[in-house]
Order: C-alpha cells, then structure tokens, then sequence
C-alpha cells in the first residue's frame, strides 16, 4: 500500500484533527466538538469519495503550510474563501488537487471565511479518543493539534485528477442568527433583551474552538446570579456577569452557571462561524416550532447539496 | 424578575434541537433525584428522536433529532415519563478515591484550616468524613461534580482563578467537591492530590463515575501515592 508522508511546515493557531465528532457524551462532561463548520468539512471529505465524517484538518484563519515529503496524495480543501498556493499554483478553497513529493501546499485566509477544512484522499494516522479523532481544544485529546514541524502520515494515499468543489450559498457566511430565546431570559430585564434583539452585534478577535466573544450593547443580567450550573448547547449566547456574550462552539463546557439569554439554532452555526473578526450580525428570536421547521428545511438544503456533490464523484 | 412565580417542572425549548427541564432552582438532593428519575427512565424508554440526556443539579437538558421530533413531542414523552412511579434502580455503586493530603499537593489545605479554626489533619480527617454523590458532570471531560463537603469545611470560592492546577488536584467550594482530570485555572480550594483517575483511560469505562454514584475518599501516605501515580 502506497502512503505519502507531510511535513507541517507552519501551522497557524487552533488548527487540528476533526473527524464528525463525539456526539452523546455531554453527560460525561465531553462536548460534540468536531467541525466548527460541518457542511464544508463534509463536502471535502465527499469530493474524494470519502465518508463524511473521515479525519481531516481544520485550518483556522492563522493558516497552513504543508510540504509532501514522500507519495502522492489527493487532497480536498473547502470552507471559506481561503487562497491556496500549491507549487507556485494561486487557488483558493473548493477545489481537490494531487500534492507529490517535494511539493508545498500554503493556505491562507482569503476574502472572506474563518475556517477551512483539509480531507485526504487515504487515511490520515492520527489518535482517538472515545472512539472519535475529533480534537478536544482544552484537554487536547482526540486527534491533536498540529504544530509547525511535525509529521503526518497519510495511508492508502493516492492521487486524484484537480477539479473544483461547488461552493454552494449555504456555506456563505451568515449575519442573522435565529434564535429561540432562553433558556435563562428570565434573567434579563425587559429592556435588556430589546437590546440583545436590538444590537447591533460584532465578531471579535476572541475566538477559539470554545467560543466567539461579541461586541456589543452590555446586555448584564440582573440579580444574584447563584443559579445551579445548568447544562449548555452548542449555539449558547452566555452572558458572564460584566455582560459580555460569548457565542459557544463545538468544544464548549457541558454545563455553566452564566445565564443564556438566547441559543443560535444548531443549522444557523456553520455559517455563523465563517464571519470575520469584526463582521456585524443581528440575532432573530424564533419560536420552537419556526426553529424546528428552519432547521429541516435547512437540512434538506444541506442533503442535496452533499448528495450532489457525492454523486459527482462517484 | 420575579422567581417565585416559577412551577416545576418547568420545560424551555433550546434552539431547534434541546428541551431544558428544570426541577428547581437549588442544588437539593431531592430536586436531583427527580432529575435522576427523568434521566434513568428516558435512557429505559428513549422517544423516537431521543439522542441524550444531560443531568445537571437541578434540571435537565434533552437533546433531540428535529429531524425526527420536536419540543412537544419531547416534553409529552418526558410528562408521561415522570407520571410514571421512579423505577426501582439498584442500590447506586460506591466507588473509591485514593487522596494523599501532604502540603505539596495540597496548597490550600493550611488556608482551609485557619479558616476552619482547625488543623490540617482535621480539614482532612472532615473531607474524608464526607459521604459524597455525583450531582452532574460539566465543565471538562471527566469533571464530575460531588456533593456532600461538610459544614465545617465549606468555603467560598477565591475571588479570583489560580492558573495552572494540575490534573488530579482535590478541590473543594461550598458543598462541592471535585477531582481535575486536566491542567486547569481554578477558584475552588487545593486540599489534596488524587491516585484514582477519573479519567479511566480503559475503553469499556472511560470515566469512573456515572451521576447518582457515591463516592468516599481514602487516604493514602505519600509513598503510596507517588507509587500508584508512577504505575
């Protein structure tokens, strides 16, 4: 069997193994992590013909720069609109290329996205934990992260003829999150909820695999805050008590004792993670029954793009 | 804001895929062992949609396909659930952990006793006193929440987080007691340092712990430690 071998020339911060996650564990303190974004992860796993969920690498927007040291090695990049250059060849993300030995592959944000996501062609080497290779940003577990210098190993590795992956809407980023209110409004005065809903609302520079702080109207809750730790979601508008919001992400903490004064719908986050650093976003309140018919919609949109995507492959 | 107001159980939708139910507002082992309740007789009964339940002290967050169900259907399962008498569960299993209490790997233990009016030894000789349930876990892998600090001992939290406490550290605020599983920044009280990993590291149980465990601690002399951490 052929393997090709990588050498991580530079790899920018928070950049690690993804796989599709560890899902059902919360209870055990362990969160779902895996893609921040899981519709562009999927699709570059799909453009090789490999199942959705195998390994890759989530790039963030520090970048990536890898060298192939031994093999040939089919690759798919998708998720923003990051640029590529793959030796001496300008590209960006949404396209699969072959990288031979000797050759370098650089990827750097571009235009507009905050993650990017690296499938192979072939089985990359890499560790699990609780039957996942999805990293775990704070213990580190999974996967790994990757650092600048280290090697990867990439089995059964083999070429694959270069061509573009549709980058369809639905992976564009997304400035209206809809929310469904709670689960702790009711710490919130009356007024401080109209200027949630109100904002306006930016990205900031604090970011990571946990969380995005916000910028925006302080919106404190109100009250001694000596609520039990409750148990938190993906998508959590936490508010800590100087009234900063924090937007959760795919390895954030299982429970919290800061009240949640509103929580992104699961199908609005893959899109929400891609805006930029300073980027503006409304948030809009939907009931239980919206957020339920949004999220199928969005789900049958999301399947036939991947189905497509699949079938053009195979 | 008016909490008073508030019945429970009490049922909030959680964006398009969770349903909060919360049985207080306290951490109380009575509401808890409602939300036990809930959480053994969703994992004997599931509905069709179910995808986990997360127990926590004093509610509970159901997690759903909403491809599959909704709110409703979640909050109708989980009424009929708790109709329902509390099935007869076997006696919760105990399980033991093993703490060396030497000042090294205990940084706070001093401070605990002069809040105490006692000596370290009796900080020590009252934790272990303790007889401790898992509330919930949170936070972090393996970080599982114990119950059952005595009076004596109980102490705020720090106004501010100490970087850098290393993984097994026994840390104690309020009625709480932990065990780090990773390096950590904590505001909780240092009083000890743990052989057991909550963190198994075997496939078949990874954590320890399941909620609605008791847990006693044990103490165990320096060299015994320093064996059991090297094995």
């Amino acid at each position: 069997m052929s393997g090709a071998e990588l050498l991580v020339r530079f790899a920018g911060p928070h950049a690690s193994v993804q796989d599709g996650g560890r899902p059902g564990m919360m209870r055990y303190g362990v969160p779902g992590s895996g893609p921040l974004d899981r519709l562009a992860f999927a699709a570059a796993n799909l453009a090789l013909g490999n199942p959705p969920g195998a390994p890759g690498i989530e790039v963030s927007l520090g970048g990536l720069v890898l060298e192939c040291l031994s093999g040939s090695l089919g690759l798919a990049v998708a998720g923003g609109g990051f640029i590529t250059d793959h030796a001496g060849r300008k590209g960006g993300s949404w396209q699969v290329a072959t990288l031979r030995a000797g050759e370098r592959l650089a990827i750097r944000p571009g235009h507009w996205g905050s993650w990017c996501y690296l499938a192979f062609a072939g089985s990359l080497e890499c560790g699990e934990w609780l039957g996942s290779a999805s990293t775990h940003a704070l213990s580190g577990l999974g996967g790994g992260r990757i650092a600048t210098g280290q090697r990867l190993r990439i089995r059964d590795a083999q070429p694959r003829p270069g061509r573009a992956i549709p980058c369809p809407v639905i992976a564009r980023p997304r400035t209206t999150l809809r929310v469904t209110m709670g689960p702790q409004q009711r710490f919130f005065a009356p007024r401080t909820v109209a200027d949630f809903l109100a904002g306006p609302w930016r990205m900031t520079d604090a970011w990571d695999r946990m969380g995005v702080r916000l910028a925006g109207p302080a919106i404190a809750p109100e009250g001694a805050l000596d609520i039990p730790s409750e148990p938190i979601l993906r998508g959590s508008v936490q508010v800590a008590g100087d009234g900063v919001a924090t937007v959760l992400l795919a390895d954030h903490q299982t429970t919290g004792g800061y009240p949640k004064i509103a929580t992104v719908l699961d199908c609005d986050l893959d899109a929400f993670v891609q805006l930029r650093p300073r980027a503006g976003l409304t948030f809009q309140p939907v009931g239980p029954r919206q957020a339920v018919r949004i999220a199928r919609s969005a789900s049958v949109a999301a399947r036939a793009y991947l189905t497509a995507l699949a079938a053009s492959v195979a | 804001m008016n909490l008073s107001e508030r019945s429970f159980p009490a049922f909030t939708p959680v964006a398009e895929h969770g349903l909060l139910v919360e049985f207080g507002e306290r951490i109380d082992r009575a509401i808890h062992d409602r939300v036990m309740h809930l959480d053994r007789a969703l994992a004997a009964a599931p509905f069709g949609g179910f995808l986990e339940s997360v127990p926590a002290y004093a509610g509970l967050m159901i997690r759903f396909d909403p491809l599959q169900c909704d709110h409703a259907a979640a909050e109708r399962a989980a009424r009929q659930l708790l109709a329902r008498p509390a099935a007869t569960t076997a006696a919760p299993r105990t399980h033991e952990v093993q703490v060396c209490y030497d000042p090294d790997l205990a940084p706070d233990l001093a401070a605990v006793a002069q809040a105490a009016g006692m000596t370290p030894d009796q900080v020590a000789a009252a934790h272990l006193a303790g007889e401790y349930e898992v509330f919930m876990y949170g936070f972090a892998p393996g970080y599982a929440y114990l119950a059952g600090v005595p009076q004596p001992i109980r102490m705020p939290r720090k106004p501010a987080a100490i970087r850098g406490i290393p993984a097994g550290s026994v840390l104690i605020a309020g009625p709480q007691c932990l065990v780090s599983t990773v390096t950590m920044p904590t505001g909780w009280w240092i009083i000890g340092r743990a052989a057991t990993r909550i963190l198994t590291g075997c496939q078949d149980r990874p954590f320890l712990f399941d909620v609605g465990d008791r847990v006693r601690f044990r103490r165990i002399a320096r060299a015994d430690f320093d064996t059991q951490v090297r094995a």
